[in-house]
């Protein structure tokens, strides 16, 4: 892959989110040294090996290394690629923007977890997220239920009428949630 | 049943039935048993794939310290997978307690030369709430926990119920892997959310007779469930057995899962099996009947008998039993049976292993003496 900057290989690749946006970039080590994303080539003297045997001290978590590896198992897209499994939780957060376009396909078009959270995580999640992915959701059934009645799938029709009924009639989720 | 029988180093009592098999609760004619599963893995460790063996002990022995004080269940025993000898392991994964993978472990990147099959040595255990098996937590299994609640019949409700317990028990001494977008963080990004999944085991020989089981299994895909067979992923569907389960979690909350499978998915698959037996036993009753009681009278009759010859049979013989057409025998009796003539099982009840032929013969005699032929 080429440098967005210049003709040089890029070696580096930085996923960036800014208020739900995703951006990425691709740069070779100068123009990556000159932005600031990377200290100046330092060498990474760092054995891969030693860092995967020894406990995990993130790097710095959620920003892919030079080689575009997870900082703190070092794992590559690659990696993943081949036998599809993550390295470790920091992966998430590494290859968001891939990620997330994944998890859109797999998961019936969701990108945004509802439900139950771990205590720690500050019990649930907040309501603006919530309406939004329902919202979106809806959407998403509306525009399946004019293919399925423009294709004549009656039984998918009605199936997906009922989803959207459900879905309109629910009483907020967290609410529900608290007790 | 069977307590007491042989002394149980592992603490399950593999001659008893396990509670998911007794074949009571809702719908026990069409619905095996229920199961809730929730993905979970530790903040700050590498996946278990993508562990080194010093990073597997680790996660196992927090894990294990953690569930052995965490109050999951009266009383619990935990099986360290790697010091199992593997005619148990065959064991638990027969009894659905622990998954084929977890079974032949995860061969370990920096392995030493060893003349064991690669995973032998990987650092893995489960833990089962006792005496019922109703619950049970892998770990290093591809997530660090896997927390599984069963039971027999249509109880999803329940068995969601008693995961989430089990996972709020868990989570008061370890800390959760988790993202505000992603909810849940597991090794495969196709579980994340809830890590939630929800299944039933369903027993579908009418649909199959009639031949509407395609139909019902192209319905699913549509729905965007995953059918599989008995023993999960790749299996085939012996004894006319099928697993139907959500295969998203992202993006739903536990409650609407739940209400999918709960409250619409299930009780209509249980409505269709049942239509399709009142309508073979109105149009074709006499071929039914014959199908039923000539797989009674084989399984009481033959000397030798493979697996899944036995399974299909049993199956034909749970169809009858449900029907009220042969009252010879109960719907827990086959059910158990169908875990009995596994390969691990039937070792055990004869009490030595033996090769294939032998097994036959084993199974037949089993079969015979426990149907009263
Ligand atoms: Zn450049
Ligand atoms: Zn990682």
């Amino acid at each position: 892959m080429k440098c967005d900057r210049c003709e040089n290989e890029a070696t580096v690749h930085e996923v960036t989110i800014v208020n739900g946006v995703a951006t990425e970039k691709n740069l070779c080590e100068h123009c990556a040294a000159s932005d600031g994303i990377v200290p100046a080539p330092v060498s990474e003297a760092l054995d891969p090996g030693a860092v995967i045997a020894g406990p995990l001290a993130p790097a710095t978590p959620g920003r892919a290394t030079r080689s575009g590896s997870c900082p703190t198992c070092r794992s590559t897209l690659n990696d993943f690629k081949q036998c599809g499994l993550l390295g470790c939780p920091d992966c998430y957060s590494t290859f968001r923007t891939h990620l997330t376009q994944l998890a859109a396909r797999a998961h019936e078009g969701a990108s945004r977890h509802i439900g139950r959270t771990p205590k720690r995580a500050g019990g649930t999640l907040d309501q603006a997220a919530l309406i939004q992915e329902r919202t979106e959701r809806l959407k998403r059934l509306h525009a399946q239920l004019d293919e399925a009645v423009a294709g004549e799938q009656y039984e998918r029709a009605a199936r997906l009428r009922d989803e959207i009924r459900r879905l309109s009639t629910q009483p907020s989720e967290s609410a529900e949630r608290e007790s | 049943m069977s307590a007491g029988h042989t002394p149980e180093p592992l603490g399950v009592h593999f001659e008893s039935v396990p509670e998911w098999l007794r074949g009571d609760g809702e719908s026990a004619d069409v619905v095996v048993s229920s199961r809730a599963r929730l993905a979970r893995n530790l903040a700050g460790h590498p996946f278990p794939a993508r562990s080194t063996q010093a990073q597997r002990k680790t996660t196992l022995k927090l894990c294990k310290d953690w569930l052995s004080k965490a109050g999951l269940s009266a009383q619990t025993t935990c099986i360290s997978l790697h010091q199992a000898a593997p005619s148990e392991r065959t064991l638990l994964v027969e009894r659905h307690l622990i998954s084929k993978p977890l079974a032949k472990g995860r061969p370990l990147p920096d392995a030493q030369d060893d003349d064991r099959p690669p995973g032998e040595t990987d650092p893995r255990a489960v833990v089962v709430g006792l005496p019922d098996e109703k619950l049970a937590v892998m770990i290093n299994e591809e997530d660090h926990l896997r927390i599984q609640a069963i039971s027999s019949g249509l109880d999803l409700r329940e068995v969601l119920r008693r995961a989430i317990d089990a996972d709020d028990r868990i989570e008061a001494g370890l800390d959760y892997a988790f993202d505000e977008q992603f909810g849940y963080l597991t090794a495969c990004p196709t579980n994340v959310g809830s890590g939630l999944r929800l299944s039933c085991m369903v027993h579908l020989p009418a649909l199959k007779m009639t031949g509407e089981l395609e139909k019902v299994k192209r319905a699913a895909a549509d729905m965007n469930l995953a059918v599989r067979g008995f023993y999960g992923e790749g299996s085939d569907a012996i004894g006319d057995l099928f697993q139907v389960s959500n295969q998203t979690a992202l993006g739903k909350s536990e409650d609407q899962i739940l209400h999918e499978l709960d409250g619409e998915i299930i009780p209509r698959i249980v409505e269709y099996e049942r239509f399709a037996r009142k309508t073979l036993m109105s149009k074709r009753r006499a071929v039914v009947e014959d199908q039923c009681w000539r797989a009674f009278g084989t399984l009481t009759r033959a000397r030798l008998m493979g697996a899944e010859e036995a399974m299909q049979l049993l199956s034909q013989v749970r169809l009858g039993v449900s029907m009220g057409l042969i009252r010879d025998t109960t719907v827990r009796i086959v059910n158990h049976l169908m875990l009995l003539v596994q390969p691990g099982h039937l070792q055990r009840v004869v009490g030595h292993e033996m090769d294939q032929e032998h097994r036959k013969e084993a199974r037949a005699t089993l079969l015979r003496t426990r149907l009263g032929g």
